[in-house]
């Protein structure tokens, strides 16, 4: 399982790898949503906790994509699904990288990019705090959405049209508990909510993910 | 799908046999679909010329007689594929598969014809076409369920790897469908007014004249689902044998 693990982030870390994109598509979003709504910082300060969510949702989406397609195509899936490692645990795996190479910088570099919305100041622990709650939860489902289109040619599109529906629940709690706590009210229930949703998919998605993948690879 | 297994023959079960099925769908669908539009018909005449206009709404209250029926059908018909998912997971019917397969597009339908009838409604009403109330949202990520479920089956070229994966699917869309239906409670207080028909309260909010030709649309909606499910999954089952027929003289030749 380690090894696993070392082999996605090192595939993900070299050249060629996802790792840059969705950090440069998150940037991008950032930055250019003041040029599409405007620069009036009551605005700003208004929409950026949902902004930041929405980013870091679609960056982890637009990753998604290389999760399982090049292992694929490779055939490093077949192997993996009949190695004596249970398919689950793989799985689990390649979320947790996925979600290190793209949902944990996500996080970091959100605290930063707050400022260039104006997020106050109240607001930074919680949108952290949110989207450290959140992203695992988006990386684990959108395993569960890269299995079941891995034998589909070209399923990016249809990936996302199924990922999308399951995406709505983490979204309302994640960005209401940062919308919340940026406006100074108790964001406790929506994170509750959220890290239940978090737990909740961590444990049982994982065996959803591996029965959709082996009967696609069937 | 061949069994070794005895199936007492007046066990549900033994309408799995595509067969049976088939000779049990053509008994049935004639009545089905007679008393389907019947009601409907009687239904929808009865709504709008023989029932007054509301002291409030004016005509418009009329529409109820097609967006309750098909929002009540459209949850069911989900609810349907969800049964009919778990059964071929569990038992590998393919009549089974087939049939969730045929509900889904009858079940998108319905969602739009909610969506549509209760946009067309809210324009006058509410004074806004959409609002981002938890029934609308509720409806609307169930329409994108929809849309995911039925472009799943399009795009696996395997039937039975199809069938499975788009079951599975259904399983974990059912749940995600209920976490986002709480969700959007939790995260919007709506304009839409309560259900019409309250079974676990046994209770109701339309008026008597309003509530028996509702009733009776409800029950035609049903009807016709049903007539329409019976009707798809004996095309699917024949399509099904003509491939395989194809199949068999290609090898032959």
């Amino acid at each position: 399982m380690k090894a696993l693990l070392l082999r996605d982030l090192r595939l993900a870390l070299r050249a060629g790898g996802g790792f840059g994109l969705a950090l440069a598509f998150f940037l991008i979003v950032i930055v250019l949503v003041p040029f599409a709504i405007g620069p009036d910082p009551e605005l700003l300060r208004a929409v950026a906790p949902g902004v930041l969510w929405l980013g870091a949702l679609l960056a982890c989406l637009l990753s998604l994509d290389r999760l399982l397609a090049l292992d694929f195509e490779d055939g490093t899936l077949e192997l993996l699904a009949t190695a004596p490692l249970p398919l689950e645990g793989a799985l689990t795996i390649k979320a947790l990288a996925h979600w290190l190479t793209t949902g944990l910088p996500l996080v970091i570099v959100s605290s930063v990019l707050g400022v260039m919305l104006g997020l106050p100041s109240a607001g930074y622990l919680w949108v952290v705090v949110s989207l450290g709650l959140g992203t695992p939860a988006l990386s684990v489902i959108g395993t569960f959405g890269a299995a079941l289109t891995v034998g589909v040619k070209r399923g990016g599109l249809l990936m996302s049209l199924l990922v999308l529906p399951l995406y709505v629940p983490t979204l309302i709690f994640g960005a209401e508990a940062a919308r919340r706590g940026a406006l100074g009210l108790d964001a406790t229930t929506p994170l509750l909510m959220l890290a239940g949703i978090t737990c909740g998919v961590v444990a049982c998605m994982p065996f959803a993910s591996a029965a959709v993948l082996r009967m696609g690879l069937r | 799908m061949p069994s070794g297994r005895y199936i007492d023959p007046m066990s549900i079960w033994s309408y799995a046999n595509p067969v049976k099925f088939l000779t049990l769908s053509a008994r049935v669908q004639p009545v089905l679909w007679a008393a389907a539009l019947l009601s409907i018909g009687i239904g929808l005449a009865w709504g709008f010329f023989g029932t007054p206009d509301d002291a409030r709404q004016g005509s418009t209250v009329k529409i109820i007689y097609l967006h309750v029926p098909a929002a009540l059908m459209a949850i069911n018909a989900w609810f349907m594929m969800l049964v009919a998912s778990l059964i071929w997971l569990i038992r590998r019917h393919h009549v089974s598969a087939l049939a969730a397969k045929a509900a889904a597009p009858v079940g998108v339908v319905m969602t739009l014809i909610a969506l549509v009838t209760g946009a067309i409604w809210g324009q006058p009403m509410w004074g806004t076409w959409w609002a981002w109330d938890p029934r609308l949202t509720s409806f609307l990520i169930l329409f994108l369920f929809y849309l995911g479920y039925i472009a799943l089956w399009e795009a696996v070229e395997d039937p039975d790897t199809a069938a499975d994966l788009t079951s599975v699917l259904c399983l974990v869309g059912s749940v995600f469908a209920v976490l986002s239906r709480y969700a959007v409670q939790f995260w919007n207080q709506g304009l839409h007014q309560g259900t019409s028909v309250p079974v676990a309260t046994g209770g109701r909010t339309v008026a008597d004249v309003f509530f028996y030709p509702l009733v009776l649309c409800m029950v035609g909606f049903a009807l016709l689902f049903v007539a329409l499910v019976f009707t798809r999954t004996s095309t699917e089952i024949r399509l099904r044998r003509a491939a395989a027929l194809r199949a068999r003289a290609v090898r032959e030749v």
